[in-house]
């Protein structure tokens, strides 16, 4: 009976996290033009959200391609097949490891950064403070960091997915051979923008940038205002990012390339 | 308000490398450059069977693409399928007595239209049919008459049991 | 605990029947309080009697289940966001941890709510800070980051904020924990020369008796959720109340005893543990 209850106020907990999220983007959104009016607050978030995230994108990036050209390579080969690497490098990349992997890094390198910093704010009452100075946190705070995350979400998973591709000519031309020509051309006839390019890199990183964007700042805004809150936030920010982002490809990848009816 | 102006500095790389990003992508990954809608022309072909030919299949020439399958629908007084072709408007002067024939690259590869050049003077005009045309080699039909051929070796002068699968 | 015959002007906050209760615990229960205009009002209590949800209660940051709280005779409770944070821009709040933003300098955090609230030119904004910055003795640390100020000076620094819209009701939450004499000296001064020079209305809630006393004008005292006694410094100096005795001049034992509940010691002593 106990155990049942204890279900029970878990259920109730979850439903209403849900709600005050569901809450906190409406907020967020209701508030997007005094955000978009004040470009300066989002282009200092772009640095903290974007550019540091360069490094581990470009490394990761490269590395993802190098992988992907030398498994790709081993398993063509026997097929007589290796002048389709390009192809399925780009492929992969371009429909799935781009947005998925970048938004992967993306909550680990800046999703965690800004739960634990809203969650400190709130913490040393940053964020009361502000509310008795008549300045709204969730205008000020929460909304350049939400909008300055979802523009930088796609343009790293772009960035990944083009230094992916170079990474697989690295091994796949360079160290293995592949015919320089046949690697791009066999790309550029199967790789179709819109339907590859535009729903994998842009639409599906876009949804991605949203939701982790979403979450790691309203996990901060939402976090028990001790060390010990800021610590699970933190965590649950990068791990529900996680669950999401890996959950919504499996659907978008079904309506976008279908192959179920 | 140097170091607000690097801050600013390095967003602007960073979102102009995104852009440079996708523009790669667009380009090179994609190959959009090579389907402009607009500046290609139609030719129509007329096949038996096509086989696995998908809208959007190479068309080449020598093994040389020169456009893509735009539509395949079915002829309603023949039966046959109806290919629609766009070819690259460089490509034009195509000669008339120009052949199609429905190839597969490599042994398990997908299907594409290889055009063959006659040696006519007039060329083809947007819309223009090709009179000559080769069907999809349909693999099962060929073993089919790989195996009736054997057998009709093997039993020497004996009539076929059966004379077409 | 209805009669406030004792004020002289209209008062700015007038609270009237205020309960609020966090979970099933009640924080305050009926509690009735007016802070006169011009004054500064002391709401002093032991420790955890939920002074500062008094203070967001007033400022609109927490809702009460029953009552209302006015301030200069708008329910604040009642007010739409937007008329609230309209009202919010007349309220200053000096908070326990100063709250200082830690990524902005003592200049920008001065000139926080400024660039927030108006479209000012850069040369007045900079004049408004250093008006400010002097008033508390800080326009030198302008450069520094939060992390460089002292405890003390964070807070001067915070006050300096908190008085950068020029309130007409300014709340100091603790304002005297965790200082050493020099400081808690300059504070003391700092709230009663703002008050008098800016006009304001002071709230300040403290445990800290000898200092909230010296400046107070009048002085609430509030325990177990409501109003325990309420007069100025010298008038509950010398009350007959044996808790308002107690609490006034720090005495170990009393009403309040010194000892949790217990069982009898001796008895507590003698009983063999669990494991002999």
């Amino acid at each position: 009976m106990n155990a049942l209850a204890s279900l029970g106020r878990r259920t109730l907990d979850i439903l209403a996290r849900m709600g005050r999220a569901t809450f906190c983007l409406l907020q967020i959104l209701s508030g997007l033009h005094s955000v978009l009016i004040r470009p300066r607050l989002i282009v200092a978030q772009m640095y903290s959200v974007g550019v540091l995230s360069l490094p581990i994108i470009l490394v990761s990036g490269l590395f993802v391609g190098m992988v992907l050209g030398l498994q790709g390579y081993t398993t063509l080969v026997d097929f007589g097949a290796a002048e389709s690497l390009g192809t399925v490098v780009a492929l992969s990349l371009v429909r799935e490891l781009g947005p998925v992997v970048a938004a992967l890094l993306y909550a680990g390198r800046a999703g965690s950064a800004l739960t634990a910093e809203i969650g400190l704010m709130k913490a040393t009452e940053q964020l009361a403070g502000m509310e008795m100075m008549a300045v709204d946190p969730v205008r000020r705070v929460l909304g350049p960091r939400f909008v300055a995350g979802v523009f930088a979400v796609p343009l790293l998973a772009a960035i990944f997915t083009a230094v992916g591709i170079l990474g697989g000519y690295l091994v796949g031309v360079g160290l293995l051979g592949v015919d320089d020509g046949a690697y791009w051309s066999q790309m550029q006839a199967k790789v179709q923008w819109g339907k590859d390019i535009l729903n994998g890199v842009v639409l599906k990183s876009v949804i991605f940038g949203v939701v982790a964007n979403w979450i790691a700042v309203f996990e901060g805004y939402d976090a028990v205002p001790t060390s010990a809150g800021i610590g699970r936030a933190t965590t649950r920010s990068v791990v529900n990012t996680s669950l999401a982002v890996l959950g919504l490809d499996f659907i978008l990848t079904a309506l976008l390339f279908g192959g179920i009816r | 308000m140097s170091t607000s102006r690097i801050v600013e500095t390095l967003v602007g790389l960073f979102v102009a490398l995104g852009i440079v990003a996708l523009f790669f992508l667009s380009l090179q990954v994609s190959g959009i450059s090579q389907l402009g809608g607009e500046r290609s022309y139609r030719i129509y072909a007329r096949f038996e069977n096509v086989g696995g030919l998908k809208v959007r299949s190479p068309v080449s020439m020598a093994g040389v693409r020169i456009g893509r399958v735009g539509a395949i629908s079915i002829d309603p007084q023949t039966f046959q399928a109806l290919v629609e072709l766009r070819i690259d408007s460089q490509f034009a002067d195509l000669p008339v007595d120009t052949s199609a024939k429905i190839l597969t690259s490599g042994l398990l590869g997908e299907q594409y239209v290889g055009l063959e050049a006659g040696g006519a003077d007039a060329v083809l005009k947007d819309g223009s049919t090709l009179k000559l045309t080769q069907s999809a080699l349909v693999l099962e039909n060929i073993i089919g008459q790989f195996l009736f051929s054997k057998a009709a070796e093997g039993s020497g002068s004996n009539a076929a049991p059966a004379a077409k699968p | 605990m209805s009669e406030f015959s004792q004020q002289t002007a209209p008062a700015l906050v007038r609270i009237r029947g205020l309960s609020f209760r966090r979970d099933t615990r009640a924080i305050f229960d009926n509690v009735d309080l007016d802070i006169p205009r011009g004054k500064v009002t002391a709401i002093m209590g032991p420790s955890g009697t939920g002074k500062t949800t008094l203070l967001r209660l007033i400022g609109a940051q927490l809702r009460p289940q029953l009552g209302r709280v006015e301030i200069d005779g708008t329910d604040v409770h009642r007010l739409s966001r937007r008329d609230l944070y309209v009202l919010r821009r007349r309220i200053g709040m000096l908070f326990q941890s100063g709250a200082l933003f830690t990524d902005l300098s003592v200049f920008e955090n001065v000139a926080f709510p400024l660039r927030e609230h108006y479209r000012l030119p850069e040369r007045l904004v900079r004049t408004l800070v250093l008006m400010k910055l002097e008033a508390v003795g800080l326009r030198g640390a302008r450069e520094l980051m939060p992390a460089e100020l002292s405890g003390g000076m964070a807070r001067r620094v915070a006050l300096a904020r908190a008085i950068a819209l020029d309130p007409l009701l300014m709340m100091y939450d603790e304002p005297f924990t965790g200082q050493d004499p020099i400081s808690m000296g300059v504070l003391v001064k700092l709230i009663r020369t703002l008050n008098d020079a800016l006009g304001m209305t002071s709230v300040v809630v403290s445990h800290d008796v000898a200092e909230a006393c010296s400046i107070a004008d009048y002085v609430y005292l509030i325990s177990g959720g409501k109003v325990v006694a309420h007069g100025t410094p010298a008038e509950l100096g010398r009350a007959d109340s044996p808790w308002v005795d107690q609490f006034m001049h720090g005495l170990a034992d009393g009403p309040v005893p010194f000892h949790y509940p217990a069982r009898d010691y001796a008895a507590d002593l003698l009983e063999d543990g669990p494991n002999t």
